[in-house]
């Protein structure tokens, strides 16, 4: 970016130099021919001039840092490896590092704006988890200590023990004791509400090996439901078409099943109704609240209270609820029933609207029985990683395949949607104008004035008419959040609404898409690419996300179940969703400074070193003479300077990792690159100038017709040589050791052994051994010894070592004095907490205080009640056989997650 | 199923874990020291760096002031010498002139004795490679190799002894210093020797091997800008005589800038003279042959005594006190920004 630049200020240096030296040679070369004829061929002071710009070109092309790309490929190399080898980010469980699968971004980790991310095994584990429920207006699930205090649950509490039955699941976890002891107290309730889970569900078992059992369930809450049930006692063992059969408290019991009341989008419930071997009729019935509630009977009220509390509480924690109720049935109407059910299912016209009516029918005056709560496990962390990032001015995109109602709830569960929030605007137009309206509804409501002529962006639309554009960031006023359905998302990204989606989205906090295809999620990051000026980075687990992955600046593969299609795809991998925050704010924020120091420095070292040259053309006739020794201008970028810059950029921090991630803010500098831009560029390039000034002109005032202390003359062009190059290498030491703020022993040892190293090798170079064998490559022998042991010399050094450094740290020092950067403040923060012991890592579970009702556990499709009933795709004789071709959850359900 | 969560941990025996190695260095936590730029450190840095300055450079001026420094210029004192010079037909004509001076004090100590001059670029790339040093070294080299052109050979393919611009230009004046005592004129005595680098007269500078030296510079030509030839550069001392020539080997260490001096003679502490030099009225007798008007150079001749900071320049001694004074200013400009702030900074709090 910035080579155009220093080609055009290399060009203006040499014109300079090249007319310099027409005039020179007409005015004073010419009668110095005397002595000096003009070399061969040269006849005109302008011809000698044209033949000095090429020269020039030559000696001063050290401006145009051609060897920091060797540099940058070693500091990025270094870098990654960082990111392989942090412990931080290795994930035990399944054993897997972080990857850095590509080299040569890490410096754009540290300027990411726009983070979207997958949902289904990125931001949630895809576990669903029985976690509380109420039974009979008693909650169960919390744990209390003695006093009565509620208790954080962790690894060390104290889990349930269900030893006492032999088909427990291993696996899952309760650690209310009060519900084992209702349930062995046989607590009627609680006996009906386990057997309900137990039986009202489309899950198919499988059990390979005796007491083996495995559930393949349509949708993992339904698998949840039973398997919390299967662990209190009512172990669903078997189904056959016409039977469950649940053994329940150690005694095998067979139900009959009459009758599969299946779930769809409408009804938002599900119903069995079953024939126990006593011989009772019951139907039991589990859905969404909302629905429930209106089919209770009414002796429940006080019940349903109850149970609305618990409800409003789990919710509050961002569960998945269902209520569950029974009704215990009448023979006659029942034999009544079925048969028109039977009438029903076998009609030919409206059969779907003649069965709903009928399980209306029937679904009526419910008994209350409690509520469940499920867990959709999200990966550990997700919530804090969400809010670090948040604070970091990141801004989080979840593109997900589920449906609204699903996304949202997660959205609500990590953190990403609040109730903090303003507003959340969800997009679900159908046609093109619908989305329209609703996009310009909220973009008014989030910046009334974007409408208005005068909006700074709309003056720029006006402008540049037809060119592809970047949109600047507008500033909404407030936090808002955005939930666009599929549907809607094809509509916005078709031409004329780009844009407006665009606008509206970028103005938002948390932007949630929902029913999103493959393509539409890269598409949608396309989009971002094209109208914003940031560096986006896509995560992902699955083969759905590999378009995304691959469109975006920055591809992260989460490798989990999901295969490694995204992995591969990938530019980073790493097992956990939680990894991400160590990535950007850690690894990401020390990479792009360490690059921006490092491009600093080496951009200030050669401008320092090449200007001295151009000085001097003006006392040397603009002869193109060097000021130093060509064996320094072949070392100084290859061994004298190289190293000490490296071990900068591999091992600077400002601040360690957790002060990094204890405050985001510090990411925001990164983001809109403060570091690095042209005002830096300038910046560098005027200290330079100013650096080389002073490296010239204090040893030519130094050495201006003097003499050394031994009365001999000092001013000889290879004492000058060797006291401008010793000035300059001292100087950009210095510099260095500035710039340097975490020194460790390899910086130390860099910056000591290449100084030393110089004096090594100057001594050696000018010896006179090396002069008697290679007479004509070092003629500066004795120079060494004779020069720098005069003190005006030193004297001189440190002068210019002076003027070069402490007007640097002055100015930057009251740079962060008067005009402190937020980054800068952050800084002076965390200098001052240092002071006290840093505070440990927060690990606080965060508390939501959301009153709002959260989705309903079902899979938002319809069950398989008819399927199962048919009994098609089941060998009824054979309670332990596999489920064969059937299997949903492989198959259906991630068709649902595409 | 408690089989299958031991295997797990047997496989990873097995294959060794991919956990990174648990190293400092790894782990981006080496020990390291953090310096920052502190009020304190900035402020005694600037308090302290000003300071030394300010001292260094009083030094520096009290010295420099000391030094004894007499220059006078004499291109235009032989005004007939130099117009004799600009025909380069004349090269041959002896020209001499006197210049007078008076020292109205005694200058004591060593005294050096410089010429300068002025406007000649020593510095120029194509007069600084003009040179072959394996030549100067007494070797048998072909010098057409070198960068001497066109100073290499002569028409008649004579090599030039030395070749190259730098050793055809050299300073050719001679200058001698007598002191008026009384209507007697007594020269000053001067050392010709020993005012080069012991490197130079001694590695870099060789006479090639011969049973003398004239024969050792057999087959070769005086550059052109010479009145003798090489070997006969000082025929009293034979250690001084050819490329080990004093005069020569100063002449060949070319200056970094267009104005210059270089040390010609030195005071010889003898008899009248072993304070260094009297008051009184001295002349110098020049020997007119280097001409410098043709590109309208300046000639100086310079007696000067020296310090352990050098001559006469007060360059750095001015640039220290500058440096200082800036350097103390700003930090006490540093101190009342920062008082101020923090004057502004309780007041918000409060």
């Amino acid at each position: 970016v910035f080579f155009f630049q220093i080609f055009a200020f290399l060009g203006l240096m040499c014109l300079i130099l090249a007319i310099g030296n027409g005039i020179w040679e007409y005015d004073k070369g010419y009668y110095f021919q005397v002595y000096l004829p003009w070399a061969e061929g040269v006849n005109s002071a302008s011809y000698s001039g044209f033949l000095m710009f090429w020269s020039y070109v030559i000696i001063l092309n050290t401006v145009v840092p051609i060897s920091l790309y060797v540099s940058v490929e070693i500091i990025r190399l270094g870098n990654s490896f960082y990111i392989d080898w942090d412990r931080k980010m290795y994930y035990p469980l399944n054993d897997t590092p972080a990857q850095a699968r590509t080299t040569t971004l890490n410096e754009e980790l540290g300027q990411i704006k726009y983070v979207f991310s997958d949902k289904t095994g990125t931001l949630t584990q895809n576990i669903m988890c029985f976690n509380k429920c109420s039974i009979n207006g008693k909650s169960y699930g919390d744990v209390y200590d003695m006093s009565g205090q509620r208790i954080e649950i962790n690894e060390n509490t104290e889990k349930v023990d269900f030893s006492y039955n032999q088909l427990a699941d291993p696996k899952f976890a309760f650690y209310d004791h009060s519900l084992v002891e209702a349930v062995k107290l046989s607590d009627v309730p609680t006996h009906r509400f386990f057997r309900l889970l137990s039986l009202c569900h489309t899950v198919m078992p499988e059990e390979k090996k005796e007491g083996n059992l495995v559930y393949q369930a349509q949708s993992p809450d339904e698998g949840a439901l039973v398997t919390a049930a299967r662990n209190f006692g009512f172990v669903f063992r078997a189904r056959t078409p016409e039977t469950i059969t649940v053994v329940e408290m150690g005694e095998t019991k067979v139900y009959k099943l009459l009758a599969i009341l299946d779930f769809n989008n409408v009804r938002k419930r599900m119903s069995v109704i079953v024939r126990s071997p006593e011989g009772d009729l019951t139907l039991y019935c589990k859905g969404a609240d909302t629905i429930l509630y209106e089919l209770l009977h009414s002796s429940c009220d006080s019940l349903k209270e109850e149970t609305t509390e618990h409800l409003n509480e789990f919710a509050g924690e961002a569960l998945r609820t269902l209520v569950v109720a029974y009704k215990n049935l009448d023979e006659d109407y029942f034999q009544d029933w079925i048969r028109r059910h039977h009438e029903a299912s076998t009609a030919l016209e409206g059969r779907e609207e003649k069965l709903s009516e009928l399980y209306e029918e029937i679904e009526k005056d419910l008994m209350l029985l409690g509520a469940t709560a499920i867990e959709d496990k999200l990966q550990d962390g997700v919530p804090q990683t969400i809010e670090t990032l948040a604070k970091a001015n990141i801004k989080i995109w979840v593109l997900t395949g589920d449906k609204q109602e699903t996304a949202m709830n997660i959205g609500y569960s990590c953190n990403l949607l609040n109730d903090d929030m303003e507003d959340v605007f969800i997009i679900e137009g159908r046609t093109s104008d619908d989305v329209l309206n609703e996009l310009r509804n909220a973009r008014k409501k989030m910046k009334p004035d974007s409408f208005l002529d005068s909006d700074e962006v709309n003056i720029q639309f006006e402008k540049s008419s037809k060119k592809p554009k970047i949109i600047p960031d507008e500033q909404a006023n407030g936090v808002y959040g955005l939930v666009i359905t599929g549907h809607s998302l094809a509509y916005a990204l078709e031409g004329n609404l780009e844009l407006e989606l665009v606008r509206t989205a970028c103005m938002c906090k948390v932007v949630i898409c929902c029913r999103v295809t493959p393509l539409q999620k890269a598409q949608v990051v396309e989009l971002v690419k094209k109208y914003k000026k940031a560096v986006t980075l896509a995560i992902g687990d699955g083969a759905n996300d590999v378009s995304m992955i691959k469109t975006a600046h920055i591809g992260v593969g989460i490798s989990g179940q999901e295969g490694m299609q995204a992995v591969l795809s990938s530019d980073f991998s790493f097992a956990q969703f939680r990894y991400l925050q160590r990535l950007l704010l850690v690894h990401g924020r020390w990479s792009y400074i360490r690059m921006c120091k490092f491009l600093k420095y080496f951009f200030y070292k050669n401008f320092a070193f090449t200007l001295v040259h151009f000085w001097y053309g003006f006392f040397s006739g603009f002869s193109a003479q060097t000021v130093y020794d060509e064996w320094f201008i072949t070392l100084y970028n290859l061994v004298y300077t190289s190293l000490p810059v490296l071990g900068m950029s591999l091992f600077d921090q400002d601040v360690d990792d957790r002060w990094s991630m204890l405050f985001p803010q510090l990411y925001v500098p990164g983001q809109q690159n403060l570091y690095f831009n042209k005002m830096v560029f300038v910046k560098c390039m005027l200290q330079g100038i100013y650096s080389s000034l002073i490296l010239f002109f204090i040893p030519y005032g130094a050495m201006y017709n003097t003499m050394r202390s031994d009365g001999k003359a000092i001013a000889d062009y290879q004492s000058f040589a060797l006291m401008a190059q010793t000035c300059l290498l001292i100087v950009v030491s210095v510099q260095i050791g500035l710039d340097t703020s975490y020194w460790t022993v390899v910086n130390q040892f860099f910056i000591w052994g290449s100084l030393s190293v110089y004096f090594a090798i100057t001594f050696t170079m000018y010896s006179d051994g090396m002069y008697l064998i290679f007479t004509a490559s070092f003629p500066f022998v004795g120079t060494a010894r004779n020069t720098l042991s005069q003190p005006n010399v030193w004297l001189a050094i440190f002068l210019s070592i002076t003027l070069c450094v402490l007007p640097v740290v002055g100015f930057r020092f009251l740079k962060a004095q008067l005009k402190p950067t937020p980054s800068d403040k952050v800084l002076l923060k965390i200098k001052e907490a240092k002071k006290r012991p840093p505070p440990p890592s927060p690990k606080r579970r965060l508390r939501r205080t959301s009153t709002r009702r959260s989705g309903y556990a079902f899979s938002h499709q319809h069950g398989f009640g008819a399927l199962i009933m048919s009994g098609r795709n089941m060998r009824p004789k054979s309670p332990f056989a596999t489920t064969g071709t059937f299997s949903p959850n492989s198959d259906k359900y991630k068709h649902k997650v595409l | 199923m408690k089989n299958k969560a031991s295997l797990p941990p047997q496989e990873g025996e097995a294959r060794p874990s991919r956990c990174p190695d648990n190293s400092a260095f790894k782990q981006q936590k080496l020990p390291a020291w953090k310096p920052q730029l502190t009020l304190a450190s900035v402020l005694s840095s600037f308090f302290l760096i000003g300071m030394f300055c300010l001292s260094v450079g009083v030094c520096l001026i009290l010295s420099a002031n000391s030094v004894r420094e007499i220059q006078i210029d004499y291109s235009d004192k032989c005004a007939d010498c130099s117009k004799l010079r600009e025909n380069s037909s004349n090269w041959n004509k002896e020209c001499h002139c006197s210049v007078n001076f008076m020292l109205k004090e005694d200058i004591l100590g060593d005294v050096f004795m410089y010429y300068g001059l002025q406007n000649f670029y020593q510095n120029h790339r194509r007069y600084v490679i003009s040179r072959s040093d394996a030549q100067l070294l007494g070797r048998n080299v072909n010098i057409q190799k070198s960068y001497c052109a066109p100073f290499t050979t002569y028409r008649n393919r004579t090599p030039m002894a030395p070749c190259g611009a730098i050793a055809n230009s050299m300073f050719n004046d001679t200058i001698d210093l007598f002191y008026n005592l009384n209507s007697s004129v007594i020269q000053v005595p001067l050392l010709k020797t020993g005012n080069s680098w012991w490197t130079d007269k001694n590695v870099k500078f060789r006479n090639p091997k011969s049973y003398n030296l004239s024969s050792a510079f057999a087959g070769t030509a005086r550059p052109p800008y010479w009145q003798k030839p090489v070997y006969l550069l000082d025929e009293e001392d034979e250690r001084n005589n050819g490329y080990v020539n004093d005069d020569f080997i100063i002449w060949m260490r070319v200056s970094a800038f267009a104005t210059f001096r270089n040390l010609y003679r030195r005071v010889r502490r003898i008899r009248q003279f072993a304070d260094g030099l009297p008051a009184g009225n001295y002349t110098f007798r020049i020997s007119y042959n280097f001409p410098v008007t043709k590109f309208k150079g300046r000639k100086h001749v310079i007696l000067s005594t020296v310090v352990w900071s050098g001559g006469s320049n007060p360059f750095l001694g001015i640039a220290y006190v500058v440096t200082g004074t800036a350097a103390t200013l700003a930090g006490f400009v540093i101190t009342a920004i920062h008082l101020k702030l923090r004057k502004k900074k309780t007041y918000f709090q409060k």
